[in-house]
């Protein structure tokens, strides 16, 4: 895989900050639409189901132009387990911002309800209406919802851990253009 | 709320927290056409849409008799050809017991079992009502009201406000009412206790058996000085009222199993051209419909069902 010098793209470095604010909007959306009876329910609610097929538009970009493009390679002083722990936590990211949207659309399908985004503008059912699979996906969203917001704590730990400890230009490959060392070619 | 709204008496595992007793129906909705001008929703527009609803009593237990149902409901959910969908659910009262979700928990709790004697307080609901003279209007209404032995000769009403928006994009404020075709006929309460158990489901049933049963649906439009905000308040009679179609309900199927156990008549799935008002009741429904939907779909060993047990439902 070719890497591009020593930062992600500009499409990946947007997509990835849009996506950091759209995503923990999200979460915050999600936890406080569930324990309201006031009208902000009604609002946060259809928020919440827009913004979630948006993420998941993008998310799919996103996904693509990171198979295409790649990432730039990790510092080859980090240990073994760091190693694992950056792939495998990028994996769980990858893997919820795409399966949180999905859960909550087949949610709503096998739920009965119309997935209205907005006005007379909605999306198919994916799901047929099954309560017993509704109550299942009910759950797993709340579910995985807190795990991604475990996963995102622990990325934005490692991401510090980078930036302010190691100062090894892991957490500027996601802030800056430039190339901070002369481009490489990727070991795979 | 849902907490509250559960212990009432009763066990309301796998089923509706509230309107828990109810019977599943299916029919058309005939619009003529007339509400076209006032709303853009598909299913105002001349044609025939189908119809998946449910009759209830607003009970907390869904084994409890009929006569405790002072207020009898209908639930309806209307599809149109592209998918969208009006749910709306509506009650036999002409105005609503309270104006706001707080004093609805505070009446709920009013009305709950207190584990250790397995009554509800007898005077509470009367102290609630002594403090809330808003509820005073529903408290008349269910002193004075006729009872019957049917779902079929109920008038059922929206209570809350809602917005008709028009292909411009001016906005109505409306309610609006199922209008029934058949001349209710009154009954004792104390002749109530001499029906046969169910008795609202057998004349549903009986009726059904005879032919379809009719609704007109009438909307009713607001003068600029009626609340949208408060469902105590009746408006005045004499605002502009249109009949925009006929509800034919055709088919009664039972609960268990039937096509309305799993659906949420959460009254804020409107389609383009109907939305909420500034009622506070709306947003707070559709929460505890929500709610009230994820408990009972999550405890489906409960459910009311034909077959014995999980296993045996598909």
């Amino acid at each position: 895989m070719t890497v591009y010098g020593n930062s992600f793209s500009l499409l990946q470095r947007a997509l990835h900050w849009l996506m950091a604010i759209m995503v923990l909007a999200m979460l915050f959306i999600g936890v406080t639409m569930v324990s309201t009876l006031k009208p902000r329910f009604l609002t946060l609610i259809a928020i919440h189901k827009a913004l979630g097929i948006a993420i998941l538009v993008l998310a799919l970009l996103r996904l693509g132009v990171r198979l295409r493009r790649g990432a730039p390679p990790l510092p080859s002083d980090l240990s073994p387990i760091q190693v694992v722990a950056a792939k495998l936590s990028h994996a769980v990211l990858y893997a919820l911002v795409i399966a949180l949207p999905l859960i909550g659309w087949g949610m709503l399908s096998a739920g009965g309800y119309p997935i209205v985004l907005f006005g007379s503008f909605h999306l198919r059912r994916i799901l047929p209406q099954d309560d017993q699979v509704y109550a299942v996906l009910r759950t797993a969203h709340t579910f995985l919802a807190y795990l991604f917001f475990a996963t995102i704590l622990a990325h934005i730990a490692a991401a510090l851990f980078h930036a302010l400890i190691r100062r090894d230009r892991v957490f500027e490959a996601m802030t800056h253009s430039r190339r901070i060392a002369p481009a490489v070619e990727a070991a795979e | 709320m849902v907490t509250a709204l559960s212990g009432r008496g009763g066990n309301p595992l796998g089923h509706r927290r509230n309107h828990s007793k109810g019977a599943c129906f299916t029919g058309v909705f005939d619009a003529n056409g007339a509400a076209s001008r006032f709303s853009v929703a598909p299913m105002l527009a001349t044609g025939h849409y189908a119809v998946v609803g449910r009759f209830a009593i607003a009970v907390g237990d869904p084994d409890a008799l009929d006569l405790t149902g002072r207020v009898k409901s209908m639930a309806i959910r209307i599809v149109a050809p592209d998918g969208q969908e009006w749910r709306s659910g509506m009650n036999s009262s002409p105005v609503f017991v309270v104006s706001n979700p707080r004093d609805f928990y505070d009446l709920t709790l009013a009305q709950d079992v207190d584990p250790t004697t397995g009554k509800a307080d007898p005077t509470a609901v009367k102290r609630f009502f002594t403090v809330h003279p808003q509820s005073a209007s529903f408290a008349k209404w269910a002193q004075t009201a006729d009872w019957t032995v049917s779902w079929a000769d109920q008038d059922y009403n929206s209570l809350n406000a809602f917005r008709f928006v028009d292909a411009v994009g001016n906005s109505h404020i409306v309610r609006w009412s199922m209008k029934a075709t058949i001349q209710p006929t009154p009954v004792s309460h104390d002749a109530l206790a001499g029906m046969r158990p169910n008795f609202l489901e057998r004349d549903l049933n009986n009726r059904l058996a005879q032919g379809p049963l009719t609704w007109h649906l009438i909307v009713t439009f607001a003068a600029p000085e009626d609340p949208s905000n408060d469902a105590t308040k009746a408006w005045p009679s004499g605002r502009q009222e249109i009949d925009v179609g006929t509800l034919v309900v055709e088919n009664a199927v039972a609960e268990a199993d039937g096509p309305c156990r799993d659906l949420n008549y959460d009254p804020t799935i409107l389609p383009a051209g109907i939305a909420v008002s500034d009622d506070p009741l709306l947003p707070a429904r559709s929460a505890a419909y929500a709610k009230s939907f994820d408990l009972r779909t999550a405890e489906f060993a409960d459910y009311p069902r034909t077959a014995p047990h999980a296993g045996d439902r598909r």
